[in-house]
C-alpha cells in the first residue's frame, strides 16, 4: 500500500507572551505510522499536540490534515482524538457513559453505542467495568479509560500527551507493549509526547527529536541512536561520550589525541567535529594494547554491567563493561571504527558529553518529568 | 469514629456554646410555643391554625419559587460568562456583585419605591415622553423584582465558584470528542456546576420564601406572604405568640422539605449546600 501523508506541518511558528514556543517546525505524519515526539519540558512537544488537535491555532503556517488545510477548523469539527496527559475523564459520568460520550454525541443509536463501548472496554480489558464510578479505579485502569473513550470514535489519528507520565515503571512497560498493539491492530496513526526517550526507542516507528522549539532530527529509534546529527540528540538519546575531533580526511578522525580510521566520509577536510562513542561500544584491554589510556575514577555496578568513568586527558569517558574495575586502575580503550560517530559542530557542541558532571547530569534528567 | 482530641474540642467549645444558646434553645423555645396554649399546656390548636393562612403559604412559595427561578436563569449565563474572562476581569465583576451586598437591605428595598412608585422615577419618565404611567408598585411583579434583585449574588457566588474550579481539561476533552459549544454546555459545564445551582437555589429560596419587608414595602397591603403574617402575629402581642411559632416552625418543616428534595438531585458532596 502507497504510504500517504495524513498530518502536514508547514512552517508553523507560535509564541506564547512574545516568547517562540515552536519556530518553523516543518513535519509530515504519514498514515498509520507510530511517531514519537520526543524532547525536555519546554521543547514544543505538546504544543505541537496541541495544534493537531485544534485546542491552538499557529501564528504562522498551516497545520493540513489529509491534504486539506486545518486552520480555524475548530477542535471539535477534527477527525484527530486525544487521551490526556492526566486523562481528563468526565467525574460525572461511570466508565460506560466515559466511553459513550463522542458516540453520544455523534447521536448514534443506543444499541449501537453499545456494541461500540463494549467493544472498547474488551479491547482495553476493563470489561464488567461499565457502572464503576471513575474516582473508583487506579491510574492505569482510568487511563484505560480514556484509551477506550477516544478510540471508540475511531479517530484517523490518536494524539497521545505523555499518557503514561503518570503510572509507575512496570505498570508504564505494559502500557507501553499494550499501546503499541491497540495501535496495529485498530492501524490507527498514533502521535506520541513524552519526554522519555526509552518509551520512545521501545515504541515508535519514527521519533521526532526536539528541543527549543525546532526539530533536531527525524528518524527511526535507529537512526537517531545510531546516527545522531548533534550533540544535543547524542546526549538525549542513550548515554554518550562526545569529544571535540578533526576529521583529518574522510574515514580518518582524530581525537583525544589518537588518530582513528572511522566509517563517517564527507567532510572538509580538517574540519572540526563532534565525536560520537557510546559507552557501551568501548573495550577495555591493558594499558600497552589501549589506543587511549586512563584512570578509572569511578564504578557503579548497575545489574546487568558495569558503569565506570574513566580520565583520559581530562575528560571524563562513560564506558559500560561486563568486567570488574577498581578506582584508580590505569586501563586502555579500544575502539572499533563502526563505534565512532561523528556529527557536525552545532550550538549544542561542547553542552554534553563529558561525564565530570555525571551526578548532577542526572538529576537535570530526572527534573524533565513536568511538562509546561 | 475516631475520637476528638481535647485541643480540637477546646477549640470547638465556644461555638458549641454559641449554637446552644442563640440556636438550639430558641428553637425549643419556638416548638415549645407552637404546641402550648396561653396557659402552657399542650395543645395542637396553633397548627390547625395554620389552616387560615394556606393563602399566605401558597403565595410565598409561588413567589419565592418564581424569584428563585429567574435569579437562576439570570446568574447561571452571568457566572458562565464570568467564568470565560481574563482573571482580572473576573475579580472586577464579582466585586461589583458583592457590592450591594455592603449595603443596608432595607436601603435597597426603598430605593425601588423611589423607582417604581406612582410618581417614581420610571412613571415619571414615562408621562415625560407622553406616554401613560403603569401600576409598578404593589403588584406581584414589584415583589418578585425585589427579591431577585435581593438575593442574585447569593445565586452567581456559589454557581461561579463551583464552574471556575471545573478543570480545562475536561472541557478541551468533551471538544476533542467532538461536542461544540452547546454540546459541551450541556453534557459538561451543566452537570458539573449542579452542586453550585443546588446551593445557589437554596440560598435565593430560604429567605425569599420567609421575606416580609419586601412584600410590605413593594407589594402594599395586597399581598400577604406568610413572612408578614408570622411578623403581623408577633407584633400583635403575646396572645399571638403561640400561633406566630407554629407558623414559623410549619414553614422551616416546609424548607426542610423543598431542601431534601432538591438534594436528592445531587449526590455530589462537592461545593455544598450551605443551608
Amino acid at each position: 500500500m502507497e504510504k500517504h501523508n495524513i498530518v502536514e506541518l508547514k512552517d508553523i511558528s507560535v509564541s506564547f507572551d512574545g516568547e517562540k514556543v515552536l519556530d518553523g517546525l516543518n513535519l509530515s505524519i504519514e498514515d498509520r505510522e507510530f511517531i514519537t515526539l520526543l524532547g525536555p519540558s519546554g521543547c514544543g512537544k505538546t504544543t505541537t499536540l496541541r495544534l493537531i488537535a485544534g485546542f491552538l491555532e499557529p501564528d504562522e503556517g498551516t497545520v493540513i490534515f489529509e491534504g486539506k488545510n486545518l486552520n480555524g477548523v475548530p477542535a471539535y469539527k477534527r477527525q484527530v482524538n486525544t487521551i490526556f496527559q492526566r486523562y481528563a475523564l468526565f467525574p460525572h459520568l461511570n466508565v460506560y457513559e466515559n466511553v459513550a460520550f463522542g458516540l453520544r454525541v455523534k447521536k448514534m443509536k443506543e444499541k449501537e453505542i453499545k456494541e461500540k463501548v463494549t467493544e472498547m472496554l474488551s479491547l482495553v480489558n476493563l470489561s464488567g467495568f461499565e457502572k464503576r464510578n471513575i474516582d473508583t479505579l487506579s491510574g492505569g485502569q482510568q487511563q484505560r479509560v480514556a484509551i477506550a473513550r477516544a478510540i471508540a470514535n475511531r479517530p484517523k489519528v490518536l494524539l497521545l500527551d505523555e499518557p503514561l507520565a503518570a503510572l509507575d515503571l512496570k505498570l508504564r512497560k505494559d502500557m507501553q507493549k499494550e499501546l503499541r498493539k491497540i495501535q496495529r491492530q485498530l492501524g490507527i496513526t498514533f502521535i506520541f509526547v513524552t519526554h522519555d526517550q526509552e518509551e520512545a526507542l521501545t515504541m515508535s516507528d519514527r521519533v521526532v527529536v526536539m528541543d527549543g522549539g525546532k526539530i533536531q532530527q527525524v528518524g527511526s529509534p535507529q537512526d537517531i541512536y545510531n546516527e545522531p546529527q548533534n550533540a544535543f540528540v547524542a546526549d538525549f538519546i542513550g548515554e554518550s561520550n562526545i569529544v571535540d575531533g578533526i576529521m583529518l580526511k574522510d574515514r580518518y578522525v582524530e581525537f583525544s589525541g589518537h588518530r582513528f580510521d572511522c566509517l563517517d566520509a564527507g567532510f572538509d577536510t580538517n574540519e572540526a567535529v563532534d565525536v560520537v562513542v557510546r559507552p557501551e561500544d568501548v573495550d577495555i584491554v591493558e594499558p600497552q594494547n589501549g589506543m587511549l589510556t586512563g584512570t578509572v575514577t569511578s564504578v557503579a555496578f548497575l545489574g546487568v554491567h558495569y558503569e565506570i568513568i574513566v580520565d583520559i586527558g581530562g575528560f571524563k569517558w562513560m564506558i559500560q563493561t561486563t568486567d570488574e574495575h577498581r578506582v584508580d586502575e590505569k586501563v586502555g580503550l579500544f575502539i572499533e571504527p563502526d563505534a565512532i560517530h561523528i556529527m557536525k559542530k552545532s550550538k549544542y557542541s561542547g553542552l554534553y558529553g563529558d561525564y565530570s558532571s555525571y551526578s548532577e547530569e542526572h538529576e537535570h534528567l530526572s527534573d524533565v518529568c513536568e511538562e509546561e | 469514629m475516631k475520637r476528638k482530641s481535647f485541643g480540637s474540642r477546646l477549640v470547638a467549645s465556644p461555638y458549641i456554646v454559641w449554637a446552644a444558646i442563640f440556636i438550639i434553645v430558641p428553637l425549643l423555645i419556638m416548638v415549645y410555643f407552637a404546641f402550648t396554649d396561653q396557659s402552657g399546656s399542650f395543645t395542637l390548636a396553633n397548627i390547625s391554625m395554620i389552616g387560615k393562612y394556606k393563602k399566605a403559604f401558597g403565595l410565598s412559595i409561588l413567589y419565592a419559587a418564581c424569584a428563585t427561578v429567574i435569579t437562576l436563569l439570570l446568574a447561571y449565563p452571568m457566572a458562565y460568562c464570568m467564568t470565560k474572562m481574563k482573571i482580572s476581569s473576573q475579580r472586577m465583576i464579582l466585586v461589583i456583585v458583592m457590592l450591594p451586598m455592603w449595603m443596608n437591605f432595607l436601603i435597597r428595598t426603598y430605593s425601588w419605591i423611589t423607582i417604581l412608585a406612582n410618581t417614581g422615577l420610571i412613571n415619571t419618565f414615562l408621562q415625560k415622553i407622553g406616554l401613560n404611567p403603569v401600576q409598578l408598585i404593589n403588584t406581584p411583579g414589584a415583589v418578585i423584582l425585589g427579591m431577585v434583585y435581593d438575593f442574585i449574588p447569593y445565586m452567581i457566588l456559589p454557581i461561579y465558584t463551583v464552574m471556575s474550579k471545573i478543570d480545562n481539561s475536561l472541557l478541551e476533552a468533551a471538544s476533542d470528542l467532538g461536542s461544540n459549544s452547546f454540546s459541551k454546555l450541556r453534557r459538561v459545564i451543566l452537570p458539573l456546576s449542579l452542586p453550585g445551582v443546588i446551593s445557589g437555589i437554596t440560598m435565593v429560596f430560604v429567605p425569599s420564601v420567609s421575606t416580609f419587608y419586601i412584600s410590605q414595602k413593594l407589594g402594599g397591603n395586597k399581598t400577604l406572604l406568610i413572612g408578614d403574617a408570622i411578623e403581623f402575629l408577633f407584633n400583635h402581642g403575646p396572645d399571638y405568640y403561640n400561633v406566630a411559632s407554629a407558623l414559623s416552625l410549619v414553614l422551616m418543616a416546609m424548607i426542610l422539605i423543598c431542601m431534601a428534595i432538591m438534594n436528592r438531585f445531587t449526590d455530589s458532596d462537592e461545593g455544598g449546600v450551605i443551608i
